[in-house]
């Protein structure tokens, strides 16, 4: 028999993760206010993308690393590290972008490589491995720059982060290709939901009540055309902004769906009992960490193409950004526990603080300590809901 | 008599699905010792936790009334600022501090503000003379023994104090001349006017020590016997604790034996940080389909280092042997190696070693089998819920549903969950080790018409268990060890707790 489950299940069954959506919600309707309607604008949506992305890369790989209960303090210098390689071949020698791109994620890789060595095989700690990397990539950026700046990149480099997909099919005062694919991934969202569904009823689980399961599509859809009219009536589809759609969704599909996600689950949540299940630690802690390289190096080109350049000082503290995000978004400290869209949103969450704070004229400073003070509570929270978790038993 | 100088009266204690205390009341005499006992599982460290404050005042139902007047303790601290320690089986002292530091942890000598080393040191070594312990205070405790760190512990419980002292197990993990040692320190005590209460499986010590023994049976008071007055013999004790007759605890079981499943011939394995020390000595055994096997040892035998090195060598270093399945020798180098020839391996600790215990029971029940809901890499969770609902409903497992969290289950369920996992990987054999500890009687009973129904299927089954009726109860021929030696190997027939308890004494192995 199928039952149907309600509202206030869903959210009570979920609040760890629900919380953080209903901040986010009420974080963007604070800042809209104060800002009056200008975080909404089409430039200024357009904006908050383009200022998060790299953060957005980097926490979909974090939240991994965490959730395998590891930690990653060295992405911040790959990220210069990989836009330094990939700026040297471009500026320097002329290469062609794809080049560049290419030589930056190899790059990526091998130092993801080399921490997943240490970490796996040899069994140091990631927290040490990770702290070495951190000033080994940093030196190494310096070396390979020799101290000083790169830039500017060709035009077609630029495109990568700077870049817009539009007009293709015309549209007067909004893009109407992103309307199209704004459309499309509704569409394909709306599918992949019903054929969900249809799973579990197949298997007679529980599911949602069906008024409750089309509001929860209509809204999503709602959501997801109104952000892409907002991004069509500016500039049109950041080509970043695809990059970014298709990782959350490969990344939310490998750590739900594949034996690889289940498995780094597993060590995060108990160590002792992956390893006497048959779980092959060391070959996923491994991965765990070449997968955080080959993302670092793509926040890594992004973060060069958008800002031109490639900088010694670059990617400073974006290690803290990715961690934040991930804790914000429901990761649990001692691992086993978080997700990809919970990591995203806190990074979006994170993102759009900045970005109102900025609108608003807040001083650098102040900045700083609010998102500090958001992520105490966030954790707070967290931990306020364990402890409710098990008072309730 | 004078007045007690404790008494518990009507204590009540529930937790989530378990009456684990229900009116339990004892009362113990000043300068006694005072013995408890229980089978595992019965509530005698439920008691004692409840005594100590662990489980604070308002938590239970009850009264303790503590020299004459009625005490309400909120934590461990509140008791022991009346005089009552408690010595659990498992050694509270920090490894790396030395054995004064320990001693005074909490509690340190100090002179304006700075600890005063010259007294504190000197302060141990007299409490270290007083429990017989010729250890210099500087030593590092984790360089001791576990007989030696016991006596730390009291001269630790010593140095506040002590009124009433709680011993847990105390000499579980002691060799027979520590334990002597322990026994006579405790006599000692006894003089100087410590109250002591004493909690042991091993009822030779105490009919040898005990002055009373209050017996505890499935959470309940069932008597309390004055150990001097009324002769009390061993047998007498057993009675009271078990209560019933061997034949109504397990369940009926005719065992249909095949050919030999398992063999492991000449194993050996080494501790794994001190590689001079040899955990498991030239152990030869096996186990045919539709038989179940026990190991029967004391703590430190070797009997779960000899079931996890075998199972892709989880444990110890330097290892040798052979294994064999139906007669062909196989590798077993890695976990998933063992689990692909179809050994099962369900740990003594199911909460450390077992379970993902923040993972709900589906997640666990597919965690050793993976492939069998997967194509291609992809989870096929329907079928995983699927598999998993089928497990809850044949295993009677008590939750709500598949995707309850398993570290909010009860101990039998939560070993229900174990065995499912391990069952779902179709194991030809399955080791056990101490299926039942921790779970209450009627669990037990279930877990055990399952082991039964394994081996009926015509699996092999390996029983690690302390629990020597239930090895007698359950097994068809238990193999005993002692110092990591294959000491005996006893059919069912023969198969008594005394001679079962003499080979797993022996210091060697028979000679071959």
């Amino acid at each position: 028999m199928t039952t149907a489950m309600g509202l206030k299940d869903l959210f009570t069954r979920n609040l760890r993760q629900s919380g953080i959506y209903i901040a986010f919600i009420l974080i963007v309707g604070l800042f809209t206010l104060t800002t009056h309607g200008v975080l909404l604008s089409p430039g200024n949506v357009t904006n908050i993308v383009l200022q998060s992305s790299y953060v957005l890369i980097l926490a979909i790989g974090m939240v991994i690393v965490i959730i395998g209960g590891h930690i990653d303090l060295s992405v911040g210098s790959l990220v210069a590290l990989t836009g330094s390689v990939s700026a040297i071949l471009v500026i320097r020698h002329g290469q062609p972008w794809w080049v560049g791109v290419l030589a930056g994620l190899g790059v990526g890789l091998l130092c993801g490589m080399w921490q997943g060595f240490w970490v796996a095989a040899v069994g140091i700690p990631s927290f040490i491995v990770t702290l070495a990397g951190m000033l080994i990539f940093r030196g190494m950026t310096l070396k390979v720059l020799s101290n000083v700046s790169l830039s500017p990149f060709p035009a077609d480099y630029q495109h990568i982060a700077g870049g817009f997909m539009n007009g293709f099919l015309g549209g007067n005062g909004y893009d109407v290709f992103t309307l199209v694919i704004g459309a499309v991934a509704v569409v394909g969202y709306a599918v992949s939901q019903v054929r969900t569904r249809q799973g579990r009823i197949r298997y007679q689980q529980l599911v949602e009540s069906m008024p409750l399961f089309i509001a929860k599509i209509v809204i999503v859809g709602v959501v997801v055309m109104a952000f892409m009219y907002q991004l069509s009536r500016s500039r049109g589809l950041p080509v970043v902004l695809v990059i970014l759609g298709v990782l959350v969704i490969a990344y939310s599909i490998l750590t739900t769906k594949t034996k690889f996600g289940r498995h780094v689950y597993a060590i995060g949540g108990n160590l002792s009992a992956a390893q006497l299940s048959g779980v092959k630690v060391p070959r996923v802690n491994f991965l765990i960490f070449v997968n955080m390289g080959l993302l670092a190096a793509v926040a890594g080109v992004v973060y060069s193409s958008r800002s031109n350049s490639a900088q010694p000082a670059a990617g400073n503290m974006f290690e803290l950004d990715a961690i934040a995000a991930c804790f914000i978004g429901g990761a649990s400290t001692t691992g086993g526990v978080g997700r990809v869209t919970g990591a995203i949103v806190g990074a979006l969450l994170v993102g759009v603080m900045t970005n109102g704070m900025q609108l608003m004229g807040i001083d650098q400073s102040v900045q700083q300590m609010v998102k500090g003070i958001v992520l105490l509570l966030a954790v707070a929270f967290d931990i306020y809901n364990k402890r409710r978790a098990t008072a309730a038993r | 008599m004078a007045t007690p100088i404790l008494e518990m009266k009507s204590i009540t204690k529930t937790f989530p699905g378990v009456k684990a205390l229900q009116d339990v009341s004892i009362s113990v005499e000043r300068g006694e010792i005072h013995a408890i006992c229980g089978e595992n599982g019965a509530g005698k460290s439920t008691l004692m936790k409840v005594l100590s404050g662990v489980y604070g005042h308002g938590t239970y139902d009850g009264s303790i009334v503590f020299e004459g007047e009625e005490v309400q303790f909120g934590s461990i601290n509140d008791s022991e600022a009346r005089g009552i320690v408690i010595i659990h089986q498992e050694l509270a002292l920090v490894p790396y501090l030395s054995v004064a530091e320990n001693i005074f942890l909490g509690n340190e000598r100090v002179h304006r503000g700075l600890i005063d080393w010259n007294r504190a040191n000197a302060d141990a070594a007299a409490l270290l003379a007083r429990v017989g312990l010729n250890e210099r205070p500087v030593t590092p405790v984790g360089q001791l023994g576990v007989g030696k760190q016991q006596l730390v512990e009291i001269a630790k419980a010593l140095s506040k104090e002590v009124k009433l002292l709680i011993l847990d197990e105390p000499t579980a993990a002691l060799n027979d001349n520590d334990s002597e040692h322990l026994l006579g320190l405790l006599r000692q005590l006894k003089a100087q006017g410590i109250t002591c209460i004493m909690i042991s499986h091993k009822l030779n010590e105490i009919a040898e020590i005990a002055d009373t023994t209050t017996i505890i049976r499935d959470g309940r008071t069932v008597e309390t016997l004055s150990m001097v007055d009324d002769g009390v013999t061993q047998e007498r004790i057993i009675r009271g604790m078990v209560g019933r007759d061997l034949d109504h605890r397990f369940p009926p079981h005719d065992s249909v034996i095949g050919q030999e499943v398992l063999r492991i011939e000449n194993w050996t394995v080494h501790h794994p940080t001190q590689p001079e020390r040899v955990v498991v000595d030239d152990a030869s055994l096996s186990v045919r389909a539709g038989e179940i096997v026990g190991l029967a040892g004391l703590m430190g035998a070797g009997r779960t280092e000899l079931a996890m090195s075998v199972f892709g060598r989880s444990y110890g270093r330097d290892i040798s042997g052979k294994v064999f399945l139906h007669g062909e020798e196989i590798k077993t180098r890695s976990v998933d190696e063992a689990i692909e020839h179809g050994i099962a391996y369900a740990t003594e600790d199911r909460k450390k070693y077992g379970l993902n215990l923040i993972e709900d029971i589906r997640t666990n029940v597919s965690s050793a089998n993976l492939d069998q809901v997967s194509r291609w890499g992809f989870v096929n969770a329907n079928e995983e819920i699927k598999v998993a609902e089928e497990y809850r409903q044949s295993m009677n497992i008590r939750a709500p549903s598949v995707m309850s969290v398993t570290g909010k289950l009860s101990g039998g369920n939560q070993q229900k969950v174990v065995l499912s996992k391990w069952i779902f990987t179709d194991p030809q054999v399955l080791i056990l080790d101490e299926p039942t500890r921790g779970i209450d009687v009627g669990a037990k009973y279930e877990i055990y018409t399952l082991i039964n129904k394994l081996a009926d299927a015509g699996r092999a089954v390996i029983l690690i268990s302390s629990e020597l009726p239930e090895l007698i109860g359950m097994c068809d021929r238990i193999y005993t060890l002692s110092a990591g030696r294959v000491t005996g190997a006893v059919d069912k027939q023969d198969a008594t707790q005394e001679h079962l308890m003499e080979l797993m004494t022996k210091e060697r192995g028979p000679v071959r």
